[in-house]
């Protein structure tokens, strides 16, 4: 029966991508979407690193070399907020994209048209962002967690323009995680049951429920930011009995799980990527489930760790400490499961591994330093210094960051039909590496010496170390470029790849020829046991 | 075909769903202000005294077994240039007696401004139990360039307070609502176009 309607509507479905750039336009093609949310993730990667070497570069030294206070705050806010929301997030919704659909066995997104909706928004929202940095009064200054009144009372006019930004990025964000969550509820292949979804799925089924629930309260905070500047409102202003503390409760109770928005499917990525080469089933599976949905509930009830200082009772200080420590429990579980899938497993170290390799041990390092920030007492000493710092750009340059680099190479086979160049692969790998760790590591003991962040000049005790991270950074930095051109090279030479690219790849990906095919799993394809992960 | 349309039709249904979730979460943002408010209320936790107290001194009695002293701080929010202090730093008071302090406040700039005085106390658990019968936080202050006032505070410290606080410090931030409110027409400056600190 299948074999006959397969015959009849063949031809249909048979045509290729539209021709010319207006294609990119009006593509509702899943496939098409996720390469444009990459190109525009690593656009924006790269405008956000080069204001985090404007950074750098005036810390070189101590004094005020090259720029005003005044920009060097801006460049910390943009630099912020340009990674979290232009580069890290979009960069994952991009692999969501070209991944999700192919891994459960659909044809498309369960929602073409929103999709393409979701990811034009964010070239306006990051114009707009970005042109206020060229405005009277320059752009956002008040630090990516824009708390009041800094963002309101004391903001630059052109606060308004940032906020507008914000609800666009929100749409486009609720807008993605509603359609991610409708294809991976609706549109799996017969036989493939929640628990034999690949963890990439999985992740991001839980991270868009994470998105759903949070975007909206971001977007909430700035409206009352924008009531409070433009409507004479108090939300955030005591003065009219509103209460700053409160913007710092509403801004954390969005921005943990936001935090772990941008790290869940990362733990969905590495879990791909070590049993591929390690050659082994991931151990754990139902654990490495439970765990990610166990982190999503906790990122919940953490938020006031963020805010130690603004003084709260004593028992609020206990809660929000031990419910932070406890979140070690099911990360832990994650990293054991990691380790024991590679542990006898025959493993070899292509480029994706390494990544995902220092993505285990690096990450683990940031968790580490979370669990001392979140001693409350030994928390009054790292508060708003480079400690913190360190910390959560541990998590997110060798965590979020490392796993999409990993995952780029590991998919890039199947995506473009050429293979990259592992000797080049390899020399970008052991390059970030090296850059990420001169870059970062330093700063922890610059933070516990006390070194506060946010400022553009510092005491000469920390000059040795500022010297070193900015060194790592420029390291780090021109390794992206290299990076940028190892792509270009794989895309326009590299050796034709297989279809299924790893020897021990497994998944409903890989059983597609490479490139895939611009409509792929029209019929929903056979999930054989073979290539479940579970 | 079927099967497609009813796939169609599932992913209708999660959608609206999902779509609930989003306006939910919307309206739990709202929620959130007024449950913050009285969070706070209850728990005392940011310091917020309640509004008028009414007294009535024949039902209760001072509790001359034990003195409390309450400590007064007064600041300027930042960029308001007024002259404001306590005209006693400590008062040592019993509880369940009415105490009468006052502050002294002088607009020192050219201008007619408009102040409101915001309280906040520690320790957190007093709170609830500092009552104010009169007060000049409860209302905003008119001052004409070089105009002074004395401003009473009129308190009662609960007899319920617990024994172990032993010292209450009652601060006022003193915050510039001129252009919030706006000036009656009546006093309006000569100059509009004056700058107005703190924005």
């Amino acid at each position: 029966m299948s074999e006959v309607i397969h015959a009849d509507h063949h031809d249909d479905h048979a045509h290729g991508p539209a021709k010319g750039l207006l294609r990119w336009l009006y593509t509702t093609n899943h496939k098409d979407i996720g390469t444009l949310y990459l190109w525009f993730s690593f656009t924006m990667f790269l405008i956000g690193g080069v204001m985090a070497l404007v950074i750098r570069t005036e810390l070189f030294q101590p004094g005020l070399q090259f720029i005003e206070p005044e920009f060097f705050n801006q460049m910390t806010t943009n630099h912020g907020l340009i990674m979290v929301f232009g580069a890290i997030m979009p960069a994952f919704v991009g692999l969501a994209n070209w991944l999700i659909p192919m891994q459960v066995g659909a044809p498309d997104m369960a929602l073409p048209r929103m999709n393409n909706l979701s990811f034009w928004i964010l070239p306006f929202a990051f114009s707009m962002m970005i042109s206020t940095l060229f405005m009277e009064g320059g752009g956002p200054n008040f630090g990516w967690t824009f708390y009041a009144p800094l963002s309101t009372t004391y903001a630059p006019d052109s606060v308004t323009y940032f906020i507008f930004a914000v609800h666009l990025m929100g749409a486009s964000s609720i807008m993605g995680s509603i359609n991610i969550i409708a294809t991976i509820l609706n549109m799996r292949a017969p036989g493939m049951t929640l628990m034999k979804m690949p963890m990439f799925v999985w992740t991001w089924l839980i991270t868009a429920y994470l998105l759903i629930a949070v975007m909206p309260v971001l977007a909430g905070a700035v409206t009352m930011m924008l009531f409070d500047i433009h409507f004479n409102t108090s939300f955030f202003n005591a003065a009219g009995g509103g209460d700053p503390v409160m913007f710092q409760h509403i801004f954390w109770f969005f921005g943990h799980p936001e935090v772990y928005i941008m790290i869940l499917p990362a733990f969905g990525i590495v879990s791909h990527i070590i049993p591929t080469f390690a050659r082994k089933q991931l151990f754990g599976y139902t654990s490495m489930v439970y765990a990610v949905a166990s982190i999503a509930f906790l990122s919940f009830i953490v938020w006031a760790h963020h805010m130690f200082t603004v003084g709260m009772p004593l028992a609020g200080q206990l809660f929000f400490m031990y419910s932070t420590m406890l979140i070690a429990v099911p990360t832990g579980v994650k990293v054991f499961n990691w380790i024991s899938t590679m542990w006898r497993g025959s493993m070899t170290f292509e480029t994706p591994m390494l990544f995902a390799i220092a993505f285990v041990v690096l990450f683990t390092i940031g968790g580490l330093s979370g669990l001392m920030l979140a001693i409350t007492p030994a928390d009054y000493q790292y508060h708003d210094t480079y400690f913190v710092v360190a910390h959560f750009h541990y998590v997110l340059v060798p965590g979020a960051l490392f796993s999409i680099i990993a995952a780029v190479y590991f998919w890039i086979p199947k995506w473009t039909g050429k293979m990259y160049d592992e000797s080049l692969g390899k020399l970008h790998f052991w390059l970030s590496f090296i850059g990420v760790n001169v870059t970062f590591f330093p700063q922890h003991f610059s933070g516990l010496a006390g070194m506060p962040r946010r400022i553009p000049d510092y005491a000469l005790q920390f000059a040795d170390f500022n010297m070193i991270s900015s060194i790592g950074a420029f390291i780090f930095g021109f390794s992206q470029v290299f990076f940028l051109y190892v792509l270009i090279k794989t895309i326009r030479s590299g050796a034709p790849a297989a279809g299924r690219s790893w020897e021990g790849a497994k998944g409903l990906e890989w059983t597609l020829p490479s490139p895939a095919p611009y409509h792929s799993f029209t019929y929903p394809p056979e999930v054989k046991n073979e290539e479940v992960h579970g | 075909m079927t099967v497609k349309t009813e796939q169609q039709n599932e992913i209708r249904r999660t959608v609206k769903k999902l779509a609930l979730v989003v306006v939910g979460m919307c309206f739990f943002v709202a929620a959130l202000v007024p449950l913050y408010d009285l969070f706070c209320e209850v728990t005392g936790l940011n310091g917020k005294t309640g509004g008028p107290y009414v007294f009535d001194e024949a039902k209760t009695s001072p509790d001359t077994s034990r003195l409390v002293k309450v400590n007064f701080l007064t600041n300027t929010n930042q960029g308001m240039s007024w002259d404001f202090w306590p005209e006693k730093g400590a008062v040592r008071v019993h509880p369940g007696a009415a105490n009468t302090v006052s502050f002294y406040v002088k607009n020192t700039t050219g201008r007619p401004m408009i102040a409101q005085a915001i309280p906040s106390l520690v320790p957190s658990s007093a709170a609830e139990y500092f009552h104010k019968t009169e007060c000049f936080c409860f209302e905003q202050q008119l001052l004409q360039p070089g105009e002074e006032l004395e401003m009473p505070m009129r308190f009662i410290v609960d007899r319920g307070l617990p024994r172990n606080v032993q010292t209450i410090n009652l601060s006022y931030a003193l915050f510039d609502v001129t252009e919030r409110i706006g000036l009656p027409a009546d006093v309006q400056n000569s100059d509009p176009a004056s700058p107005i600190a703190g924005g």
